[in-house]
């Protein structure tokens, strides 16, 4: 089984996470002003990347600290693990 | 009218606990006060108002008093004590951390604690945890939150040699626990003579 390294915990078996969607949506800033298409988009709307894709994940079983996550969606591969407060990793 | 009696979840196991060999003991503890604390920071001002320091390294425990105290996040603490009733354990720590911006909830009744002591305490958790419970890795101090057997668990280590553990796990999860380590510890226990 894939471990993931949880930023507080380290190293932990992949059954211990869920998965907590894309990362980096921002919040709209007046979300009253926005039609229901625009806030569609912002709810229900989300990259669908081949390759590195920033994710949030959720370390449920272990301290339930939400992180963020570069992973590889071809591969499945995570490649780093950051906290929340981290600044948005690069993707290419 | 029927008399409701406080019993131990594992009560009924107990007698099964007591046949086990001496390299895998079993026992369910007592009930202790549990409280979860939050807190964004700590410093000395929080040290001196609980008594303790409270651990700030992921999956650690400190004693704290005749309890523990254990890190479950990087602002989240289990605080235990045998002495004190919960409520009043409760007051106590809120009355400390509600100053500095933190909260005390009282959560006695989650979870209860098994003292697993043994040569093939390892062997026996290795069933079903996937965590390094080498004494190298996790020697007296360390604590886990992982699963055992699917079963969410609070994992502490008592002892530098790795064969004395604390499991806190919920209550009703307890008696599931109890008879998968049961289960697990099998083939370490002798046949009885017939």
């Amino acid at each position: 089984m894939q471990l993931i390294a949880c930023p507080w915990c380290g190293p932990r078996e992949e059954v211990e996470f869920s998965y907590g969607g894309q990362a980096h949506v921002p919040y709209p800033d007046s979300p009253a002003e926005l039609s229901d298409e625009q806030w569609a988009h912002y709810v229900f709307h989300r990259d669908n990347t081949r390759g590195r894709f920033a994710e949030r994940w959720n370390h449920s079983a272990g301290c339930r600290r939400w992180f963020n996550a570069i992973r590889d969606t071809a591969t499945y591969r995570f490649e780093r693990v950051y906290r929340l407060d981290d600044p948005k990793s690069v993707t290419p | 009218m029927a008399e409701l009696l406080r019993t131990h979840p594992l009560e009924a196991w107990t007698a099964a606990f007591e046949r086990l060999p001496d390299t895998v003991r079993i026992a369910a503890e007592p009930y202790v006060a549990m409280v979860d604390v939050r807190l964004g920071t700590v410093g000395p001002g929080a040290s001196t108002a609980l008594g303790v320091d409270l651990p700030t390294a992921p999956n650690t425990w400190v004693p704290a008093g005749a309890g523990r105290a254990v890190w479950l996040g990087p602002d989240e603490w289990l605080l235990t004590s045998p002495t004190e009733a919960p409520e009043e354990l409760e007051g106590r720590v809120r009355a400390a951390v509600v100053g500095l911006g933190g909260s005390a909830t009282d959560v006695s009744a989650q979870r209860i604690g098994l003292r697993l002591a043994g040569a093939r305490v390892r062997d026996v958790l290795a069933r079903g945890c996937s965590i390094d419970l080498h004494p190298r890795v996790f020697g007296r101090g360390s604590s886990a939150q992982t699963t055992l057997g699917q079963a969410g668990v609070v994992l502490l280590a008592l002892s530098d040699a790795g064969d004395d553990v604390a499991v806190l796990v919920r209550s009703s999860f307890a008696g599931y626990l109890a008879d998968w380590l049961l289960d697990a510890a099998l083939e370490f226990t002798t046949t009885p003579d017939r």
